[in-house]
């Protein structure tokens, strides 16, 4: 198939989705391929002995949260001895922010992209401090995910069903306007996910200090909506996969080791190579050598053109790295370099309401030698601590370049 | 005394911006000599002769900038790195405040209104961007030079399915719809349209005719290799159309070194079929005149033809300004050859046939026969001419127009030779040439007067360029007389001078003869040039890629111009380049 054509279809799907957020479900329940002895990573394929700090973390807390292991050393040894199996959450339809370890009895986000019938799944978010996505595993993390299974989830599940779903595209094209990004910004689109539930939180049946947690949870966190706009991202980008001759990204992911990318027209293949430690500011008493490499499937945004492809319409987080808001807009301006269209659906208002530069293609990427750029948060080396910064980063260009020898192979040039 | 290097891997800077900043790093306290360059192989030699190795050198590749300094101390080193970091630092912002594009793709969005991409980032590189201008519907002047072949027959085979105008390759020299692209004049504008092969021949031409009165529409350049059998003449024929449909020009000229007798024979039956009346000057080739082709034998020749039939009088003479007899007497015995050092490839060529009839075979880097080859090229015997602008001499550092400093020294080489009796050089001012070549000529002509004792050097020089060029010519000129040079009217004249005084030495010339070329029996069809015709009704909007002075140069004439912020694609890895080429095929 023609190139060109190939992309331009993948451009075409990318646009016609119609991500809508449907209700929450157990995992065992409704993402592919899941079971009891299954854990859910982010990013490419990953073994045990080759995990990074949060990454084990999370999978020893998880397991713990199973109820699959009493302590760290069982979960080490189940996984070491193989009772239990790590896979990539792109294997299943599923993304998950940084570690992003879901295991079969979590509540996650389901969201339908109604142009394709297609779904896509992705854990709740736990919120700041110390959290099972930054590979921390305490009691206290534990207490907070049983909250959020038992409480919060079925009661958002229970919201989304009286509203009849919620279209997740127009909340991120409304959270752009307001000053978010979606990926390291979402204080707008949290705010306004709150607002669209509070209603029907009402009306749930929740009793008053259930309910009240819930709507805490909305106030106090800021990153609540972000699980729900990776999903939709993730039902988005994977309506463009599989295209025979497509050079379109379809995913950008990160395990904390490696970066990882599939390409449209190269099936599940994954391109790797080592993850950067992102630039960024700490919170006080962390450094850059307590910095994990990047980490997480959150790069889902950037990977359908919003997160740091919609930087100008989030001047603010360029304090992540003591820039100006002009490197704002020229963050995004340089994206439009090696994408192959823009999405109308998502105006930028700062470039006059242009759409946001969508459909990364691999071949402008190694051509120009700009890689994608991507707004993140910094995790901790050691697992257990937490989240100790956030800030920007940018994959390798070994990811590209060896997609790109595949291209040329498969297309048989 | 310690040398600090530094590399940065895969930054590409352009090599006058580099050479700007180098001198600043060179003034740097406690600096002896410092080098900031892109690490060509050949440019890695120079740092290593200039005494400026360091460990990592060896490990930088072309697409790497260097930066390295040699002083007193190692902190003094170290200061003038910094010194050079910021000054490429400042240059950078000052050329483009705010988002500098990387392709030429989202310049054009920048710049909707964009007609023309001028193109000077290294040839082997040239023809992405090239394609990318013409697919984006720009015409192209491609300045680079060693562009493959293959390369410039493709582009220029989409730019003519597209009735675009490509070029270049190596074509310096443009004036369109009066902005001056590249190497060129600032000219009177008029009724006379030239196209060219030649880039310091369209500003002989161009300058002279200014001179004699006349004034021009455009000048289309068209690169050397247009008029060779691979290439066919392509582009001449789309700019000779364009001037005969152009209702402002009146007279055309057309300007190259020798073409290929069966491209010259079908670009001649063209031009008596056009309408128009065209001057051709081929320098060393002459055509049949007829039909409304008048033969020029001179660059200079060419200008007056042109004015003439312009203005329907004739311009008068320039005239030969000093006595040759009377020089030559001033000379010792042994004192016999004609130097020439020239910065104009198309000069040097003329300089070449001319002079070859006052003194017979003339030695070069560049000769009219391949026997009459100058080997080694640094080396003059006999007669000699040389192209200072060939590869040879710009490999790793910049075209004698802009850096002086290698004929300086071969011009002290030369005077310093017994046998030489005239140093003959060009002097070419313009856009994009250096800001003050007589300025930087007059300290060294002085030198070597003062220590002439008893034994004198003729200097004989030629200013290409106007009284409005930025460098101002009346100005050039009067500094190059008042140091004792002695400077005629145009090359044809110098060349003229220097022959003169040779023979009155006792040389004796071998006249360049040749057949004049016969027209082909039929013209060839006309190529679409509406696109060129809208070209040439306003003056451009450009996208510039490459080197940021000649962006500089259109800004100060007006032109809205913006610069693609290149680099080398793919990180100049040339089997992810290639990979690239297949799937973009």
């Amino acid at each position: 198939m023609d190139i060109a054509a190939a992309n331009q279809e993948a451009l075409r799907r990318l646009l016609a989705a119609q991500p809508v957020l449907v209700g929450t479900a157990r995992a065992r329940d409704v993402i592919p391929g899941m079971h009891d002895r299954l854990v859910l990573h982010a990013g490419p394929p990953i073994t045990w002995d080759r995990a990074s700090g949060p990454l084990r973390g999370a999978v020893i807390g998880g397991l713990l949260f199973e109820g699959l292991a009493r302590t760290e050393e069982e979960a080490v040894r189940l996984v070491e001895q193989g009772e239990v199996v790590l896979e990539p959450t792109h294997h299943h339809a599923a993304v998950g922010p940084m570690a992003g370890v879901t295991t079969a009895s979590m509540v996650v986000y389901v969201v339908e992209n109604r142009a394709t019938g297609t779904r896509a799944y992705c854990n709740l978010n736990e919120g700041y401090g110390k959290v099972l996505r930054y590979g921390a595993y305490s009691e206290e993390v534990l207490a907070r995910l049983r909250w959020m299974n038992d409480v919060l989830g079925p009661a958002v599940g229970a919201a989304l069903e009286r509203m009849g779903g919620l279209d997740m595209k127009a909340l991120i094209a409304r959270q752009l306007t307001m000053g978010d990004e979606g990926h390291n910004r979402n204080v707008a689109g949290s705010a306004l996910f709150g607002r669209l539930l509070a209603p029907h939180l009402a009306r749930v049946g929740l009793p008053p200090d259930a309910l009240e947690q819930v709507l805490r949870y909305f106030a106090d966190n800021d990153l609540a909506v972000l699980n729900p706009v990776m999903a939709a991202c993730k039902a988005t980008a994977d309506a463009a996969h599989g295209i025979p001759g497509s050079t379109v990204v379809t995913c950008m992911a990160r395990n904390g080791t490696d970066f990882g990318i599939r390409v449209s027209g190269l099936g599940d293949r994954w391109f790797t190579a080592p993850a950067e430690v992102p630039v960024g500011l700490y919170f006080p008493g962390f450094a850059a050598d307590d910095a994990n490499p990047d980490i997480g499937d959150s790069t889902i945004t950037e990977t359908v053109g919003i997160g740091a492809f919609a930087m100008a319409a989030a001047p603010a987080i360029v304090k992540f790295v003591g820039g100006t808001p002009r490197e704002a807009m020229d963050a995004t301006l340089e994206m439009y370099e090696i994408t192959v269209g823009e999405n109308p659906a998502f105006g930028l208002p700062p470039l006059d309401f242009r759409g946001t530069p969508t459909g990364i293609d691999v071949r402008k990427v190694v051509r120009t030698g700009i890689t994608p750029r991507i707004n993140t948060g910094i995790a901790h080396r050691r697992p257990g601590i937490g989240q100790i910064g956030a800030g920007l980063v940018r994959p390798p260009m070994a990811c590209f370049e060896r997609a790109l020898e595949a291209l040329a192979t498969a297309l048989g040039r | 005394m310690p040398v600090v290097g530094l590399i940065r891997r895969g930054a590409y800077v352009d090599s006058v911006a580099l050479m700007l900043v180098q001198r600043e790093a060179r003034a740097a306290p406690g600096v002896e000599e410092a080098g900031c360059v892109m690490a060509t192989e050949a440019n890695k030699a120079l740092l290593r002769a200039a005494g400026l190795d360091f460990p990592d050198l060896a490990t930088a590749g072309p697409d790497d900038l260097v930066l390295v300094a040699r002083a007193a101390t190692e902190d003094a080193a170290r200061a003038a790195i910094a010194l050079a970091e910021e000054a490429l630092a400042r240059r950078r912002q000052a050329a483009a405040p705010g988002y500098r594009p990387r392709t030429v793709a989202s310049a054009v969005r920048q710049l909707p209104e964009a007609t023309l991409a001028l193109i000077s980032v290294p040839g082997r590189f040239a023809r992405g961007p090239a394609q990318e201008a013409l697919d984006a519907g720009l015409h192209v002047l491609l300045f680079s030079d060693n562009v493959p072949l293959a390369d410039e027959i493709a582009l220029k085979a989409r730019a003519a399915a597209r009735g675009l105008l490509c070029m270049g390759p190596d074509c310096g020299t443009a004036i369109v719809g009066g902005a001056a692209l590249g190497f060129a004049n600032r000219v009177r504008r008029g009724t006379i349209g030239l196209v060219g092969a030649a880039g310091t021949g369209l500003q002989e031409v161009t300058s002279l005719i200014h001179r004699f009165g006349g004034g021009i529409t455009h000048a289309i350049g068209t690169g050397g290799r247009d008029l060779s059998v691979a290439v066919g003449g392509v582009t001449m024929l789309q700019g000779l159309r364009a001037l005969v449909l152009d209702p402002a020009t009146e007279v055309i000229v057309l300007v190259g070194k020798p073409p290929a007798p069966e491209v010259a024979a079908t670009l001649l039956a063209a031009a008596r079929a056009c309408g128009k009346p065209v001057v051709v000057c081929f320098v060393g080739a002459p055509v049949e005149a007829g039909g409304g082709v008048q033969n020029a034998t001179t660059l200079e020749e060419a200008a007056r033809l042109a004015v003439r039939r312009a203005t329907g009088a004739d311009p008068g003479g320039l005239g030969l300004r000093a006595l040759p007899a009377q020089e030559a007497a001033r000379l010792q015995p042994e004192q016999r050859y004609v130097r020439g050092l020239y910065a104009g490839g198309t000069l040097c060529y003329e300089a070449l046939v001319l002079l070859r009839g006052h003194v017979g075979p003339v030695a070069s880097n560049t000769p009219l026969v391949p026997e009459e080859q100058l080997d080694p090229p640094t080396r003059s015997r006999g007669h000699t001419v040389v192209d200072m602008g060939a590869d040879e001499f710009t490999q790793g550092r910049l075209h004698p127009m802009l850096d002086p400093t290698l004929r300086l020294q071969r011009l002290q080489q030369e005077a310093a030779d017994p046998e030489t009796a005239v140093v003959l050089f060009d002097v070419v001012l313009g856009y994009g040439a250096h800001p003050d070549p007589a300025g930087a000529l007059v300290p060294v002509v002085r030198a070597l007067r003062a220590q002439g004792a008893g034994r004198s050097v003729c200097l004989v020089a030629s200013v290409c360029g106007t009284d409005d060029d930025p460098q101002d010519a009346a100005a050039q000129r009067a500094a190059l007389v008042d140091a004792g040079v002695l400077v005629e009217d145009s090359n044809a004249r110098a060349v003229r001078l220097a022959g003169l005084i040779a023979e009155a030495r006792g040389s004796r010339g071998a006249p360049w003869s040749r057949t004049p070329i016969a027209p082909a029996e039929a013209p060839p069809p006309w190529p679409d040039v509406s696109a060129v015709r809208r070209l040439l009704q306003a003056p451009p909007a450009v996208i510039n890629v490459g080197l940021e002075l000649f962006a500089e140069s259109l800004q100060e004439q007006g032109v809205p111009v913006v610069s693609v912020d290149w680099q080398p694609p793919a990180g100049g890895k040339k089997h992810l380049l290639d990979l690239l080429d297949k799937l973009e095929a």
